[in-house]
């Protein structure tokens, strides 16, 4: 039998597999971007960068909850001058990397979006959607998702794509205005916004009291947002939140995302969690007779 | 390891047993625990400091009762309001986490300096057996600073001081009384912790000896779960794949080592 193809190409980047690392997850340096490459993610996504260096909350910023980990880092970051020379090395793996970004306005968006190309990053995600610090609800306001991803459009030539928070009423209406700013692609979701208190001192744990939920348990609404959002848009949806093995990554797929992204299941499965989960869907589109993994994106729209 | 947790990892409240001073400017928290019961030597807590910030601090102490044990030095602000809790105060601690020190055989030579001697206070029980010899050198700034130095001396005879200042001991540093251990005799092992510099001195005399080496490196910690990417050294994440380095490792990332780590925003700093 020919073996199941499990490449991907999303706004033109041609990924070895749909295996994305997230966000937030070993992307301050360049030397843990390229382990992860080299642990057989398709493409790395970099930590958010900021146009300052900044050095984020006290701790604690981390705790486990059950099926899930919270967190609120504070978008620590060295600034995207210093950072060029992280994304050069990182690319020396050869898997596409994605620079995440942020800023306090559209401008800052933009600048630091061309700082990235020019350091060599083969596309930008937007940060619009940090669930935890002061820069970051642009992704809740339609018109100001737009304004941003309209700029940051203008100011680079690489793809952009838009990374979308859950914490809104409705994210089709979020979506679709990212789209018509120019968005080339949108991933689904950042994290949900939570909080957890110690019961014996009755304090919030997080230093910032409130953070961000992701893992197993923001799994479900993340496969609904993938579904809701690839139904209502024409560029590619990457899926995140929760994905731990090759079951939910086959399943965000088949809500519609043409690629995943993976970060706290990292903590619970280690790095080889990028080759186990690529040989699971290989192995998942040869029993089920698939030539390609690009022919499962969104087979659950038509029931 | 189930894919998904099954217990949950957050702090565990606490209350301080008992806190010892050790030194003008270092105490011992005393603390059950049993999830760091039998815990090996070298690996590391998380310690929320509730309302101030939480921060990795080696075991000093690890019975298989489930007494604990922390040793601090007030030297920033989450440890110096650390260092004054007092008796029936509560901390939160998470872990244990890390890779620890492997323990070796025969000839061993340990090397610490400052509050370094925390976790080579409790590798030093384990090594403590007939089988075993063991030199211990303590390091520290001046006299009153030697720390476990009593501790140290019920388990092995032989032990060597060193002070800067010269107020007690060889005046120099740890370092320097282990460059002349390793010319009078053949060592199996070198065990290290303390600050940088004076680590990356002894990976340096270890390797001109053909002694292999195992060395407790320090490094901004945030999730301590391998997740974060804060800690990194080369390739090698302090928190999981450390703290505890082999000289194979150490190798691996020697333009860091002893040269620069990286500051909360991620930033390259020298030390």
């Amino acid at each position: 039998m020919v073996e199941a193809d499990v490449r991907v190409e999303i706004a033109g980047l041609r990924l070895r597999n749909p295996l994305v690392l997230a966000a937030g997850v070993l992307g301050v340096t360049g030397f843990s971007l390229r382990r992860v490459a080299e642990a057989g993610a398709g493409a790395v996504v970099t930590k958010s960068i900021g146009p300052k260096p900044r050095e984020g909350y006290a701790n604690p910023t981390l705790l486990e909850t059950s099926c899930g980990f919270l967190n609120a880092m504070g978008l620590p970051n060295p600034g995207a001058n210093e950072f060029g020379n992280e994304i050069k090395y990182a690319k020396e793996a050869g898997v596409p990397v994605i620079a995440s970004i942020f800023g306090a306005s559209k401008q800052e968006f933009a600048h630091v979006g061309s700082l990235m190309e020019k350091a060599g990053a083969d596309a930008l995600e937007l940060n619009v959607s940090c669930p935890h610090a002061e820069v970051s609800d642009f992704g809740q306001s339609p018109d100001l998702t737009y304004g941003i991803v309209e700029a940051v459009k203008k100011s680079v030539d690489i793809p952009v794509f838009v990374k979308l928070t859950p914490n809104v009423t409705d994210i089709v209406t979020i979506a679709r205005k990212a789209e018509d700013a120019g968005a080339d692609a949108l991933t689904c979701v950042n994290t949900l916004k939570a909080m957890a208190i110690d019961i014996e001192t009755g304090r919030p744990i997080l230093a910032n009291k409130v953070g961000g939920l992701s893992g197993p348990a923001i799994k479900p609404v993340a496969v609904r947002c993938v579904y809701e959002v690839s139904k209502a848009v024409n560029i590619p949806v990457i899926g995140c939140g929760g994905i731990t093995h090759w079951e939910d990554a086959v399943e965000f797929m088949l809500a519609g995302a043409s690629a995943v992204q993976i970060g706290s299941a990292i903590a619970l499965r280690g790095l080889d969690i990028f080759k186990d989960i690529t040989e699971g869907i290989r192995a998942y589109l040869e029993r089920k007779g698939y030539g390609s993994v690009k022919e499962i994106v969104g087979l659950s729209h038509k029931y | 390891m189930s894919a998904y947790p099954t217990s949950i990892d957050k702090p565990r409240i606490v209350k301080i047993e008992e806190a010892k001073a050790e030194t003008p400017t270092v105490k011992t928290f005393t603390f059950h625990d049993k999830a760091c019961s039998g815990a090996p030597p070298g690996q590391f807590l998380m310690v929320w400091i509730p309302g101030v910030d939480e921060i990795p601090m080696s075991l000093s102490m690890a019975s298989p009762a489930g007494l604990s044990a922390i040793t601090v030095k007030k030297v920033g602000e989450a440890s110096e309001a650390l260092y004054n809790l007092k008796r029936g105060d509560v901390i939160g601690v998470r872990g244990p986490y890390g890779r620890g020190f492997t323990l070796a055989s025969g000839n061993l030579l340990m090397a610490g300096g400052g509050t370094g001697m925390a976790c080579l206070m409790l590798l030093a029980e384990k090594l403590a057996k007939p089988t075993n010899k063991v030199t211990c050198i303590i390091g520290a700034k001046t006299r009153s600073e030697l720390l476990f130095l009593e501790r140290m001396k019920r388990i092995f005879p032989e032990v060597v001081t060193t002070t800067d200042d010269g107020s007690y001991g060889l005046k120099g540093l740890a370092t320097d009384a282990m460059k002349q251990a390793l010319a009078k005799q053949k060592f199996n092992m070198v065990y290290t912790c303390g600050p940088e510099i004076m680590m990356f001195k002894a990976f340096q005399l270890a390797e001109q000896s053909n002694v292999p080496i195992q060395a407790s490196l320090e490094r901004i910690m945030r999730c301590s779960i391998g997740l974060c990417g804060s800690c990194m050294i080369g390739e090698f994440r302090v928190c999981i794949d450390g703290p505890v380095l082999t000289s194979q490792e150490l190798r691996r990332v020697k333009e860091e080592f002893g040269a620069y780590k990286r500051d909360f925003t991620g930033r390259k700093t020298k030390i």
